[in-house]
């Protein structure tokens, strides 16, 4: 079974807006470090759903219930409601329809948890401002022609989409790089200027 | 009531079970005699057992060595002590199937009718549910109330998905490797051609052959040969043979021979030896008749519904036989009922064939999962 090695700061943030005992489906689960902690250490019905299959094969050889699959076209088969919360950790900017993956993920389940790399950061505004190129960070770190992250977006940008599709937001932060929590939590602006990442408790309204 | 029964040459370790079987075409077998092989200590608590579900061509003996052919056990490298299925901790069992030939009722077992005369043809048709629920009930013989997991391979694949459909409460965990919820077109049609080559043997005398002191072998052999192909990938043909001629550099003479022809000879001419004609009929027929969804109003996800059985699907990339987009539509279909799924394809250029070879991302992931399970089911 998978050692005790240290979890990923922004994972431990998402581990703190699960309730024990849930099901929960990480989508994107990589290695399942997730998925292992919240079945270990808050006795939840954990799984997965991950796209690299060499990835997947290491995760189901650790014992976890880990599925190859495609966020954009396999969350379609699972049933209204089957999970109380669906995780999206840093993979919404490189899905195809963002807004349908989210639409899916509040089908499926009662809440959404979603992180992504904020695109509203200052360092990356300053760039753009700057040099009149696309921005390149430790997060934005692969060029525009090569970068799997095909759907940027700031954190205001992301309160504007649950907005619109009627998505109650029930809790958030901004992080750093590290994940750590950032102190901007009741000002939106300041968060999408400092915040690296933003993390998101979503429900259906 | 346990014996063991002369069949062939060969003794088989068996059980009879003097109420007979009735079965999906509605005739009931008035005798039901499994053979069988365990391997490894059942607990106290008889919840470390593990059923091994053999392929078409398959047998009991998993772990040890073939009696009938001398070569090591069909799965040696996946069940053993140590072993991803490791006899260590598990209590492992593996019946012939219904239908087969090497100790389990089935052609060439005696005539319910006709005494002291084999079945032959007049077998009647078996299914993959049919083959299960024999199973069943040597499970129950042997007072196991819930199987640990059931983990079998191609048509031991198709058994797995029916013993999660029929028993979902007394399976644990279940494994079906490089298998698919029904048979393709694709798949009848080969093994249609395999039951040709057998009735178009003059040795075959309508299936009565035993009457002539003959076996079919030469269309048996060619019904193996043919399945074979559909067994390994074209790129592992090409790696083990190319273009490679036999005992001679290149082509002078028309006579010559490819070394993947000589191959294949020896596949079929091997597989002559240990296999009833018969028996191939009746089980290519089952897999032929294995379409799960079928009785679930054609409708896949509700053979599986309120489902708690933890699933672990494996294709490999070069199958075509079973390919990797069946597993996936079983996955899909467990996904539809919210059931704990793991699904991973294997990389290998080895096609179906790959379950019984030596893959290590298969068995090190086969390890895991079952590993996994023994946690959530408290054996560890």
């Amino acid at each position: 079974m998978s050692g005790p090695k240290k979890m990923r700061v922004d994972l431990a943030l998402i581990a703190g807006m699960v309730a024990p005992k849930t099901r929960v489906l990480d989508i994107g689960c990589s290695d399942g470090a997730l998925i292992d902690h919240l079945f270990r250490n808050l006795g939840c019905d954990a799984r997965g759903l991950e796209i690299d299959m060499a990835t997947v094969t290491l995760a189901v050889a650790h014992g976890l219930p880990v599925m190859q699959g495609d966020a954009d076209s396999d969350l379609a088969s699972y049933p209204d409601g089957a999970f109380d919360y669906v995780v999206l950790s840093r993979t919404l900017q490189a899905v195809e329809k963002p807004r349908e993956v989210l639409r899916q993920m509040l089908r499926i389940g009662t809440h959404a948890i979603v992180s992504f790399p904020n695109f509203g950061h200052w360092t990356l505004r300053l760039q753009m401002l700057f040099t009149g190129r696309m921005p390149m960070t430790k997060n934005w770190s692969r060029m525009w022609y090569e970068t799997p992250n095909i759907h940027p977006c700031t954190i205001r940008d992301f309160f504007d989409l649950c907005a619109a599709d009627g998505y109650i937001v029930e809790e958030w932060l901004a992080a750093d790089e590290e994940g750590a929590r950032a102190p901007w939590r009741r000002w939106p602006a300041l968060a999408n200027l400092f915040g690296e990442q933003g993390l998101f408790l979503l429900r259906k309204a | 009531m346990d014996q063991t029964t002369a069949r062939s040459e060969t003794q088989h370790q068996s059980v009879t079970f003097a109420e007979g079987l009735t079965l999906d075409c509605g005739r009931h077998l008035g005798s039901l005699t499994i053979a069988y092989r365990t391997y490894g200590k059942l607990n106290a608590a008889k919840s470390n057992a593990i059923l091994i579900c053999h392929a078409l061509t398959g047998d009991q003996y998993v772990a040890e060595t073939n009696p009938e052919t001398g070569k090591p056990g069909w799965w040696e490298q996946v069940v053993g002590p140590g072993r991803p299925v490791d006899t260590e901790k598990f209590f492992v069992i593996c019946t012939n199937v219904l239908g087969g030939c090497m100790g389990t009722t089935g052609p060439r077992s005696q005539h319910d009718e006709h005494a002291g005369q084999p079945w032959g043809t007049d077998f009647p048709p078996v299914t993959i549910n049919d083959m299960v629920r024999a199973q069943k009930r040597f499970i129950d013989h042997l007072e196991i109330g819930r199987l640990f997991a059931v983990v079998g391979g191609s048509m031991g694949g198709m058994q797995v998905l029916a013993w999660a459909a029929l028993y979902p409460g007394q399976v644990f965990a279940a494994v079906p490797v490089a298998a698919a919820a029904y048979h393709s077109a694709q798949n009848i049609a080969f093994h249609e051609i395999g039951r040709q080559a057998i009735a178009a043997d003059p040795d075959f005398w309508a299936g009565r052959y035993w009457e002539h002191g003959v076996t079919p072998a030469r269309g048996l052999a060619v019904a193996r040969m043919t399945a074979h192909i559909t067994y390994v990938s074209e790129a592992a043909l090409t790696r083990k043979f190319g273009r490679k001629l036999q005992d001679t550099a290149r082509i002078s003479a028309l006579g010559d021979r490819f070394e993947v022809e000589s191959y294949l000879q020896y596949q079929g001419s091997s597989f002559v030896r240990r296999f009833d004609a018969n028996s191939y009929l009746t089980i290519t027929r089952a897999m032929d008749l294995f379409d799960l969804s079928a009785d679930y109003g054609g409708v896949l996800p509700s053979a599986f519904a309120g489902t708690k059985t933890r699933f672990l699907l494996v294709s490999f990339d070069s199958d075509w036989l079973f390919p990797t987009e069946q597993s996936r539509a079983i996955a899909r279909a467990l996904n539809h009922v919210a059931a704990n799924v793991s699904f991973v394809e294997i990389k290998s250029d080895k096609g179906h064939d790959a379950f019984l070879l030596d893959e290590p991302d298969f068995h090190r992931t086969l390890r895991g999962f079952l590993a996994g399970c023994a946690e959530h089911a408290g054996l560890s």
